[in-house]
């Protein structure tokens, strides 16, 4: 089902936790809210969810207005952090619980019940443990049924909370590939909220990238990776470096030197440079370049992130060098940004 | 703990990095053995002295068992009502914040401070038929003090703070997204508490009733001032105990004191097995 969320603002004894937040989900889609903790995605989650209502604006499911429903009525499957499954219930009650607390002529038999959570746990590849109780489970496990028990309901849309933050590294990527199969299997819409960016970009359809209570950017993985619109996300997406440059007769320029970059487009005055460490070219005259003084140099997996200081003003940035280059062992480094992005000084 | 034989052999003490096991384990049982099973195992000397057919005319005694009757009895109603109205009190001070909450907070605990005769002759004084509570059910037809009426609602002000204190700790615990997905999940509130809450409660509420329900065994001070104390009606064991003695009967008070002994000890092992059972469960 389409969710769209309109204009809300979500304020928590005054202070504003969202701030006139707008969003379009469309059917079907695996969306991600992405954001360091305090950006708002949890409030936003919860909102949707009707677990919170929101100080101003609407939320739609389809064309009906939620934000007037009860949280019973708007029929969400929600996935908590830590599965908040009921300890007293076994797998299959735990399961079942979404069809069991229906009323008159909604509610399966009991027999129909049963064969719904069987399937639903042969879906999230836990045949066979209907009769456990979740103290007897993994946490993988666990979060499994926790799915499982959120999509008995049929949920409009499931919305899933930092699903896999309790989870240790190599499960986490385990269930991360396996949620996506689901996605695609099932074809419901889901929204999940987390702050590893990894997650976010290999799983969702589209990233919402949240800061401070406010959206910053909509987009598809490639989108928000290679054309960030912000200097928040420039910074908070992938690897970034960022110099304070000035921009003058349409070039960039450090202190009193013209790096060999050229922005006709960008305003004059002071602005902030971005760019990707390993997205640079090195250059061995420096007409026209980036060079710095080499303060340090770690490996990092298949490459050598060498940290240089820029300038009078002993700026630090990092520059990304394969792992045998001959510049690594220098104590200068010039260079010249491939990709970058100038936002203008706040 | 891991280098432990593929066939783990039975041993006494499990390896640790702890120190002073056999410290404390001594100290425990020396403990255990000065203060709790020397005096119960001279009970039993005491009332064995007895010999059996005399222990059995005592224990079939009209007047025995009706005082044990009204014993157990009043102390299981009280321990029931409890649970119910303990588990409320817990419900609210752990759920609301509500001017005045610490004092009520503070005020569950009286039971456990007061003497518990000033608690028996307060309650009496009130529930009496001229007293405040006592005359206006009067006409009602409903006499309180002077009936087992009284001693469970003295037994009900001992055991209070026993299910109270119990519940209210595993009731702080329970995680607030439990609720809210049973809300989500389409459960109204009234089933979320009945199918969700209360059964992560119950061995909690167990453990209270327990308590509850041994300790009103065991009253004396503050029943038998609103008892009434008619043998063959509102006359508790202990109180029988205690006459006994007045009358140097020491065989027949510790025969009875056996009995009750042994009712309890039943009766407790049996509600741990239920415990370890559920816990077992829930992990």
């Amino acid at each position: 089902m389409e969710v769209r969320v309109a204009n809300v603002r979500k304020e928590f004894e005054r202070f504003p936790a969202l701030q006139d937040v707008s969003l379009d989900i469309k059917s079907g889609e695996l969306i991600a809210l992405l954001g360091p903790s305090g950006s708002g995605k949890t409030t936003l989650l919860r909102l949707i969810a009707g677990l919170e209502r929101p100080t101003k604006g609407k939320i739609f499911f389809g064309e009906e207005d939620a934000s007037q429903k009860s949280i019973q009525e708007r029929n969400v499957g929600f996935v908590f952090q830590h599965y908040a499954l009921f300890r007293h219930m076994t797998v299959a009650d735990n399961i079942g619980f979404g069809l069991k607390v229906r009323h008159g002529p909604t509610r399966p038999s009991a027999q129909e019940i049963r064969r719904r959570a069987s399937e639903l746990l042969d879906l999230v590849q836990l045949s066979g443990l209907e009769k456990r109780y979740p103290a007897q489970l993994s946490g993988g496990q666990r979060q499994r049924v926790a799915l499982a028990r959120a999509m008995a309901i049929e949920p409009a849309v499931l919305l899933l909370d930092e699903p896999f933050g309790a989870l240790d590294a190599q499960v986490r990527r385990e269930l991360r590939r396996w949620l996506r199969d689901i996605h695609d299997a099932t074809g419901h819409t889901t929204v999940f909220v987390t702050h590893d960016q990894e997650e976010a970009l290999e799983l969702a359809d589209r990233v919402v990238v949240m800061s401070q209570g406010r959206i910053e950017q909509v987009g598809t993985a490639d989108e928000i990776y290679d054309t960030p619109n912000s200097p928040f996300v420039y910074g908070f997406i992938g690897e970034s470096s960022s110099l304070p440059v000035k921009v003058e007769d349409g070039q960039v320029w450090i202190a009193d030197r013209p790096i060999g970059l050229s922005a006709p487009q960008a305003p004059q005055g002071e602005a902030t440079l971005f760019f990707r460490p390993h997205d640079v070219e090195l250059v061995d005259e420096c007409n026209g370049c980036i060079a710095g003084t080499v303060v340090a140099s770690r490996r990092v997996a298949d490459t050598r992130r060498v940290e240089l200081e820029i300038g009078g003003e002993r700026q630090r940035v990092e520059v990304e060098l394969p792992v045998d280059h001959p510049a690594a062992q220098k104590s200068r480094i010039a260079f010249r940004p491939r990709r970058w992005k100038l936002f203008p000084a706040a | 703990m891991t280098t432990a034989p593929a066939k783990a052999r039975w041993r006494f003490r499990q390896p640790s990095v702890i120190p002073g096991f056999g410290l404390t384990l001594g100290f425990s049982l020396a403990y255990l053995t000065l203060i709790i099973l020397i005096p119960l195992s001279g009970l039993i000397w005491r009332s064995a002295a007895l010999g059996w057919a005399d222990f059995w005319a005592i224990a079939t005694d009209r007047r025995t068992i009706n005082a044990l009757e009204i014993s157990f009895g009043t102390a299981f109603i009280a321990a029931a009502v409890n649970v119910v109205f303990g588990t409320i009190v817990a419900w609210v001070l752990v759920r609301y914040n509500f001017p005045g909450r610490r004092i009520v907070d503070a005020m569950v605990d009286l039971p456990f401070a007061l003497p518990t005769a000033v608690a028996g002759i307060a309650l009496t004084t009130l529930y009496a038929p001229n007293g405040w509570l006592g005359s206006l059910l009067a006409p009602l037809g409903i006499k309180v003090a002077y009936t087992p009426l009284g001693i469970v609602i003295a037994l009900i002000f001992i055991g209070l703070p026993f299910v109270v204190r119990t519940v209210q700790p595993i009731m702080e615990e329970i995680d607030k997204e439990v609720e809210e997905v049973a809300a989500t999940l389409g459960a109204n509130r009234f089933q979320t508490i009945a199918r969700v809450l209360l059964p992560g409660l119950a061995p909690a509420i167990v453990t209270g009733f327990a308590l509850a329900f041994a300790r009103g065994v065991g009253e004396y001070g503050s029943v038998i001032f609103i008892a009434g104390n008619l043998p063959y009606k509102s006359e508790i064991a202990p109180l029988l105990i205690v006459i006994r003695l007045e009358e140097y009967n020491y065989a027949a008070a510790t025969a009875i004191a056996a009995i009750m002994l042994a009712l309890s000890f039943v009766m407790l092992l049996v509600i741990n097995l239920v415990q370890t059972w559920s816990r077992k469960r829930y992990g």
